[in-house]
């Protein structure tokens, strides 16, 4: 009885675990990749602090495009 | 038509996934867009903005950039003191759309340059020397 609950247990434990990293990858990440004349490239993710600069301004310009 | 709007109209008919693009000046100034003016002055000065301080972050020259997000990507491409900017859909092919943009902009200096003039061919002179 106890190892069918364990066994059940581990069974929602997975499903929930593969229901996050499913939706976890389904999720666009947002980021600025920078391209610089040297031939070096430089993502500046959108967790970043960096990223709470340049994201605002990258919306407005492709909200003033699609609107 | 202005030569810039021909290379951005040229650009919109190769690159299906370019949904809007403007030609500006490092000064902000608009010199040609697929958008009508309001649009565009907002896209430019936004895509300007976002240009300038990306080149902020680090040391070196910045030539082009790409800002992805759920709604679509910006890119922003310049070269010498002229910048194009353009949005595409989401999850574009990044290589292909910066491509275009730079072949947009050289075809739009290209054809700014005026063409040489055809060097004249120097005269003939019949000269009757006696040797």
């Amino acid at each position: 009885m106890a190892r069918r609950r364990l066994i059940a247990l581990l069974f929602a434990a997975g499903s929930l675990l593969g229901i996050g990293l499913y939706a976890r990858r389904g999720r666009k990440q947002e980021r600025v990749d920078l391209y610089f004349a040297d031939g070096s490239m430089v993502s500046v993710e959108d967790d970043s602090p960096q990223a709470a600069r340049l994201m605002p301004l990258a919306r407005e310009a492709i909200r003033a495009a699609q609107s | 038509m202005t030569q810039d709007e021909t290379a951005l109209a040229e650009l919109t008919e190769i690159s299906s996934q370019v949904e809007a693009a403007v030609l500006f000046d490092r000064d902000g100034s608009v010199a040609a867009s697929t958008l009508p003016d309001e649009r565009s002055a907002q896209l430019a000065s936004s895509a300007r903005a976002l240009f300038e301080a990306a080149e902020q972050m680090r040391d070196g020259e910045l030539t082009q950039l790409e800002a992805a997000t759920g709604k679509g990507s910006l890119f922003v491409v310049r070269e010498g003191d002229r910048l194009i900017a353009a949005v595409a859909g989401p999850e574009p092919t990044a290589g292909l759309v910066f491509y275009d943009l730079r072949s947009s902009l050289r075809r739009a200096a290209e054809r700014e340059k005026p063409k040489p003039k055809p060097k004249s061919k120097p005269k003939r002179t019949k000269t009757s020397g006696s040797s």
